[in-house]
C-alpha cells in the first residue's frame, strides 16, 4: 500500500500528470451532467456520431496542415450537433438513423482524407489513437489545461443557471413549449454544450469512447435514485470517482486512460444494478 | 360570464394544405367544452392553435384576460420518454411554474407554495416524494394535472387525458375534472369519448374532416341530427 502510495506520489511530482488528472476529473464531471438529459432524451448515441464527426473535422484539419485543430474541429461539431438535437422531433430521417448516418459518413471520409494526403508513416497508429484516445491526455500543454477549464466552468454554469428549464424541456417538451417556455432555445443550448464537451473530451478517452462517459454515469444512477436532482448528483459523483480510479490504475498498471476509464464505469454500472435488484427484491 | 377564448371563422393548416375550416366557437369562463372528433380531424392542430404555438391560416381568434398565449395550462398526451423518466413528483409539479419565472434560475418561496397548493387540490400531497414512474396511470395524470394548474389556475386543455386507463381510474379522473370545473376553473378537453362528453361537457365543439359539424350546448348536441348519429354509432361500437 506504501508503495503504491509513493509511486503515486512520484508521478505526481509530473505537472504533465497533474494536468491529465484535472482535466480528466471535469471532462468526466461535465459529460456526466449531460449525460442524463441525452440518455432520457433518447440521444445516447450522439456522443459516439458527433465524436466520429469530429474526427472527420479532425482530419480534415490534419490533411490542411492547420495547426490549432479546434479552429475547424469544433464548429463542424457545433453545427452538427444543433442540426441533430434540434431537427430530431420532425425531419424526415428520424433521430437515431440521422445520427448513425452522419456518424459513419464522417468517420469514412475521416479515414479516406488520412489515406489518400498521409501526414505521418504510420497512418493506423493515427487512427487508432483518435478512436481509443492516446496518451495525448499526457501530453497536455498548460494551455490546453487553461481552455479545458474554461470550457468546463462554461459548461456547468450553463447547467446549473439553466437547471430547471433543461429538466422541463427532458421531461415534456409539448407541455413547456405550451406554457411559453423556449423549449427550441434550451434544445439548442444542450447541442451546443454537447458539443463542447465532445470536443473536449475526445483528448482523453478518444471518439469511441466518449459515448461510454455520457451513458454509464446516468444509467448507473438511474438504477438507484428516483429523482432527477438525486439522478444528476449521483451521476456527477460516479464519473468522477470512475474518472480518477481509472487514471490513478492506468498509471500504476501502465494501461490505456480511456478504456481504464470506461471499465471503471462498466463496473459501477454492474455493481448499480445488483444493488437495485436485491433493493426491488427486499421491497416486494 | 365573460368570453376566454373565441374563434371566428379560424382556418388551420400546414403550408398549402388546409386542415380544418371554418371554426367558429368560444368558451366562457366555468365552461366544459369537449371537443370530438375522429382521427384527422384536425383535433391536435387545433389544440396548437388554441395553445398560440401555431398561428392560423386565416380567421380570428381572440383570447380574454389571463388566458394569452402561455397562460394555459395543458394536459399532453404521454411521451415514451415520460414511462420511465427518474423524477420526483414534486419535482414535476414545479416545472409548471417556470413560465413566470423568465430568466431567474431558482423557484420561489410562492412557487413552491403554489405547488404544495395545486398537489393538495389534487389530492397527492402525500406522493410528493414517489418517484414518477412507480405511480399508477391515475396517479401520473393528476400530477400532471397539478403542474397544468401551477401554470394556469383559470383554463386548462386537456388532450385524450384517458387514454390507457382503466375504467374505475378513468371514472376518477372525470370526477377529479369535474371537481376543479365546479371550482371555476374552465375545461377544454380533447376527446373522441362521446359517451363521457354527454355526462360532463356543458358544451360541445364537433369537427369532422374539413370543416365544423357541430358547436353548441351538450342538451342542443343530443338533440341535433350530428350528435344523434355520432353518439348512435359510438353506442353500436360498444356494443360490439
Amino acid at each position: 500500500m506504501t508503495e503504491i502510495i509513493s509511486t503515486l506520489h512520484e508521478f505526481f511530482q509530473f505537472s504533465f500528470v497533474r494536468y491529465a488528472f484535472i482535466v480528466g476529473l471535469l471532462i468526466a464531471l461535465c459529460s456526466s451532467l449531460l449525460g442524463v438529459t441525452l440518455v432520457l432524451k433518447r440521444f445516447s448515441f450522439i456522443g459516439d456520431g458527433l465524436s466520429h464527426v469530429a474526427f472527420g473535422a479532425m482530419s480534415v484539419a490534419a490533411v490542411t496542415s492547420l495547426t490549432n485543430q479546434n479552429l475547424i474541429v469544433l464548429p463542424v461539431t457545433l453545427i452538427s450537433a444543433i442540426l441533430l438535437l434540434r431537427t430530431g422531433q420532425n425531419t424526415r430521417i428520424k433521430g437515431d438513423a440521422a445520427v448513425a448516418m452522419i456518424s459513419v459518413g464522417a468517420l469514412a471520409i475521416g479515414y479516406m482524407l488520412m489515406n489518400i494526403f498521409p501526414t505521418s508513416g504510420n497512418i493506423s497508429a493515427d487512427v487508432c489513437s483518435t478512436l481509443f484516445g492516446s496518451f495525448s491526455i499526457l501530453a497536455l500543454k498548460p494551455s490546453d489545461v487553461r481552455l479545458c477549464v474554461i470550457m468546463s466552468i462554461i459548461v456547468i454554469g450553463t447547467f446549473i443557471f439553466f437547471y430547471n428549464k433543461i429538466f422541463a424541456v427532458t421531461f415534456d417538451e409539448s407541455f413547456a413549449k405550451a406554457t411559453g417556455v423556449k423549449a427550441e432555445l434550451y434544445n439548442t443550448l444542450i447541442a451546443v454544450i454537447t458539443a463542447l464537451i465532445i470536443v473536449l473530451a475526445m483528448n482523453l478517452v478518444g471518439s469511441l469512447l466518449i459515448s461510454a462517459l455520457i451513458i454509464f454515469p446516468a444509467l448507473s444512477a438511474m438504477r438507484l435514485f428516483r429523482s432527477f436532482r438525486s439522478v444528476i448528483i449521483c451521476s456527477a459523483v460516479v464519473s468522477v470517482v470512475c474518472a480518477a480510479a481509472g487514471i490513478l490504475l492506468s498509471i500504476l498498471v501502465s494501461t490505456p486512460v480511456g478504456s481504464t476509464i470506461v471499465v471503471a464505469d462498466l463496473a459501477v454500472f454492474l455493481v448499480f444494478s445488483l444493488i437495485s435488484k436485491a433493493v426491488r427484491r427486499s421491497e416486494k | 360570464m365573460s368570453i376566454q377564448i373565441a374563434c371566428k371563422n379560424v382556418s388551420l393548416g400546414y403550408e398549402g394544405s388546409i386542415v380544418t375550416q371554418d371554426l367558429s366557437f368560444s368558451v366562457s369562463s366555468g365552461d366544459y367544452l369537449y371537443i370530438l372528433g375522429e382521427n384527422g380531424s384536425g383535433k391536435s392542430t387545433l389544440v396548437k392553435a388554441l395553445l398560440g404555438l401555431k398561428p392560423q391560416i386565416s380567421g380570428e381568434i381572440t383570447r380574454g384576460e389571463g388566458v394569452a398565449a402561455g397562460q394555459i395550462g395543458y394536459l399532453p398526451q404521454q411521451t415514451v420518454v415520460q414511462r420511465d423518466f427518474p423524477a420526483s413528483v414534486r419535482e414535476i409539479v414545479m416545472s409548471g411554474c417556470l413560465s413566470k419565472s423568465g430568466l431567474r434560475p431558482f423557484y420561489t418561496a410562492a412557487e413552491r407554495a403554489s405547488a404544495n397548493a395545486a398537489m393538495e387540490r389534487l389530492g397527492i400531497t402525500g406522493l410528493a416524494k414517489r418517484c414518477y414512474r412507480e405511480l399508477s396511470g391515475g396517479q401520473q395524470q393528476r400530477v400532471l394535472l397539478a403542474r397544468a394548474l401551477c401554470a394556469a389556475g383559470k383554463i386548462l386543455l386537456l388532450d385524450e387525458p384517458v387514454t390507457g386507463l382503466d375504467p374505475k381510474a378513468q371514472v376518477d379522473l372525470y370526477e377529479m375534472i369535474g371537481k376543479l370545473n365546479s371550482e371555476g376553473v374552465t375545461i377544454i378537453m380533447v376527446s373522441h369519448d362521446v359517451g363521457a362528453a354527454m355526462r360532463y361537457a356543458s358544451h360541445i365543439l364537433h369537427i369532422g374532416s374539413h370543416k365544423q359539424l357541430f358547436f353548441g350546448t351538450a342538451e342542443g348536441y343530443a338533440k341535433s341530427s350530428v350528435g344523434r348519429t355520432f353518439i348512435a354509432s359510438e353506442e353500436a361500437e360498444n356494443d360490439d
